[in-house]
Order: C-alpha cells, then structure tokens, then sequence
C-alpha cells in the first residue's frame, strides 16, 4: 500500500523517522513536528514524515486501521527509508516500530488517548442533550466502532488502543520542561514555537553526535 | 506565637492549597489558551470561560480537564462536568479547590 512521506534532506548517514501525533493532536503539532524536521535537516540529519494510514493524504479509509497495522506501516517506513532513529512525539510513541532507537516527545499512554476522545464525545453530546457513558460507549466501539471527535474509528482500533504503552528501551523521553515550554498539544488552537522546535532538533543533534563519539 | 492552635496552622495550610490552586489553574489556562502570564494573571472570578472562548470547544475542555487532573492530581468524573464547571474562572476554581480539599 503506498502512502505519502514528507522527506527533509537526502543520502546523509543519519536518518530519523518521525512519528506524528495522534488525531487531533497530529493538527495542533504539524507545524511544529515539521519545523523540527528543518532544524535537524540543517543540523545533517535526514528526517522522514510518513502519514498514518487512513489520515491526511494517504487513500485508505480511517475505520479499518488498528494500532498494529500503523506500527507495521511505520515499521515499513523505517525499512523503505532507511531510518536509523526514531522521533515519535505523543501518542505516535504507541506506534512507532519497536526495533530503532531514538526520542519520545511527551508519550501519553493509549488509554489516555482513547479517555480524552471519550470525553471530548460525552462533553459534545451533553451540550446536545443527549447523556452517554464512558463505559457503554467504550461497549459498543468494541463491538462497532465509534466516531470520537470527529474521527470514525473501527472497532479494532478501540479495542486495541486502551492498553497500549510506549516502548521506552533504548528511547530517551523528552519532556515538556526540556523543550523549556508547555507543550503545543494543550493549546485550544494550533500554536507554534521556534524556541521548543531548536530545543527538540538539539536534543537529537546532540544525542546522534553523543552515540557517534568515539 | 510558638505556641499557636492547631486550629491557625490548618487554616494556614488550607490557604496555601487554595493559592497552589489558583495559580496552577491560571497556569494550565495559560497554556490551553496560548496566553501570557500577565493575561492570565488578569483573571478574575467573573472572568468567563466556556460560552465566552469560541475556542473552548468539547475537544479543548476534554483536554483541559485533563491536563488539570494530571497536574492537581484529582479526578474529575464526566458527569460533573457541564456548563456551570467552566461558566467562569471562579466557578473552576471553586470546584477543583472543594476537590482538592475533599
């Protein structure tokens, strides 16, 4: 299945596949995952933005993926480009290929994720009239699917995502307070951040060079 | 005043909370609303929050709440969030404290 992958730079040593965000996280920090990838592209470091499939411009449909089919795309990604890291930011860390070692911006766990969608529902409905419960609409996505914030996800993914946790081996976590900054993901509206996206790309500029001392 | 009741140093303790509290509720507000210190700092109590942000939409208020049950360290459930909980900055404030406290 072909999916599109934004490329910054070509043909250098040191390859970084870039993970995105989940769903509505994955607007609010586009920009921002994007003016990472320049820095380290100005820093000699190659970094490669697959979509997942079923988002942005990729032709399949969102309501067949599961959590296990976006790790081996990622995982085919990897392999395809040839990325020796990996930068996974928020809940793309749920999904990024197990084997690469690399950073993990903020990790949130999959029954976060899935919590917050959750509610995002139950507080739209409620404004509407309608009262629903975490637990039954957590029943019936298992059995059907569900359409949460806007995006209908099949009943594979909801039954895979709540358990899911990042895999840290060999990762290093990058937190909010070492970008110096609250992370984008909070904001109500996208935001943007030229100081947390130098502090992000130094991180891993300073981390490939640290790995490639002698 | 070595010799104070206990009485003077809970209320002192609860008054710190409640000072804890405002300040990282402006915090978290600051960071969902992309404002500066000085702008949350501007907050009252009569300050309105849903209904007043057009970009306090379902999804942002599943965030914030979020967000302030990770750094209060509480837990909100679904059902006692509606309109009134985030009517203004007092209301949240008022309703965190009293979860804080209990």
């Amino acid at each position: 299945m072909r999916e599109l992958a934004l490329v910054t730079g070509s043909g250098r040593p040191r390859r970084v596949l870039v993970v995105p965000a989940l769903f509505e996280e994955a607007n609010k920090l586009r920009r921002f995952t994007v003016e990472t990838m320049r820095r380290l592209d100005a820093a000699g470091i190659d970094a490669v933005l697959p979509d997942l499939p079923g988002t942005n411009e990729s032709l399949q449909p969102l309501a067949t993926q599961t959590p296990e089919g976006w790790r081996a795309a990622m995982t085919a990604a990897a392999a395809h480009f040839g990325a020796t890291h990996v930068l996974a930011i928020r809940g793309g860390a749920l999904v990024a290929p197990a084997a690469l070692p690399g950073w993990l911006l903020a990790p949130v766990k999959g029954a976060g994720v899935l919590r917050q969608m959750l509610r995002a529902r139950i507080l739209a409905r409620r404004e509407a009239g309608v009262e629903e419960t975490q637990d039954a609409l957590l029943a019936e996505g298992r059995a059907h699917g569900l359409e949460l914030a806007g995006y209908r996800l099949g009943a594979g993914f909801i039954a895979a995502i709540g358990a899911l946790e990042a895999e840290t081996t060999d990762r290093m976590t990058v937190t909010p307070e070492l970008l110096q900054g609250p992370g984008l993901w909070l904001r109500a509206e996208p935001g943007e951040s030229p100081a947390q996206a130098d502090a992000l790309a130094a991180i891993v500029a300073v981390g490939m060079a640290w790995e490639a001392a002698p | 005043m070595a010799s104070a009741p206990p009485l003077s140093v809970s209320s002192a303790s609860g008054c710190l909370m409640s000072d804890d509290t405002d300040r990282q509720l402006r915090s978290i507000l600051g960071d969902v609303l992309g404002l500066s210190a000085d702008r949350v700092a501007a907050f009252d109590d009569a300050t309105g929050l849903f209904g007043d942000l057009p970009e306090l939409d379902s999804m942002a208020v599943a965030g914030l709440l979020t967000e302030i049950e990770d750094r209060l360290d509480i837990v909100i459930d679904d059902d006692e969030v509606d309109g009134d909980l985030l009517a203004d900055f007092g209301a949240l404030r008022r309703f965190v404290e009293a979860k804080r406290a209990g």
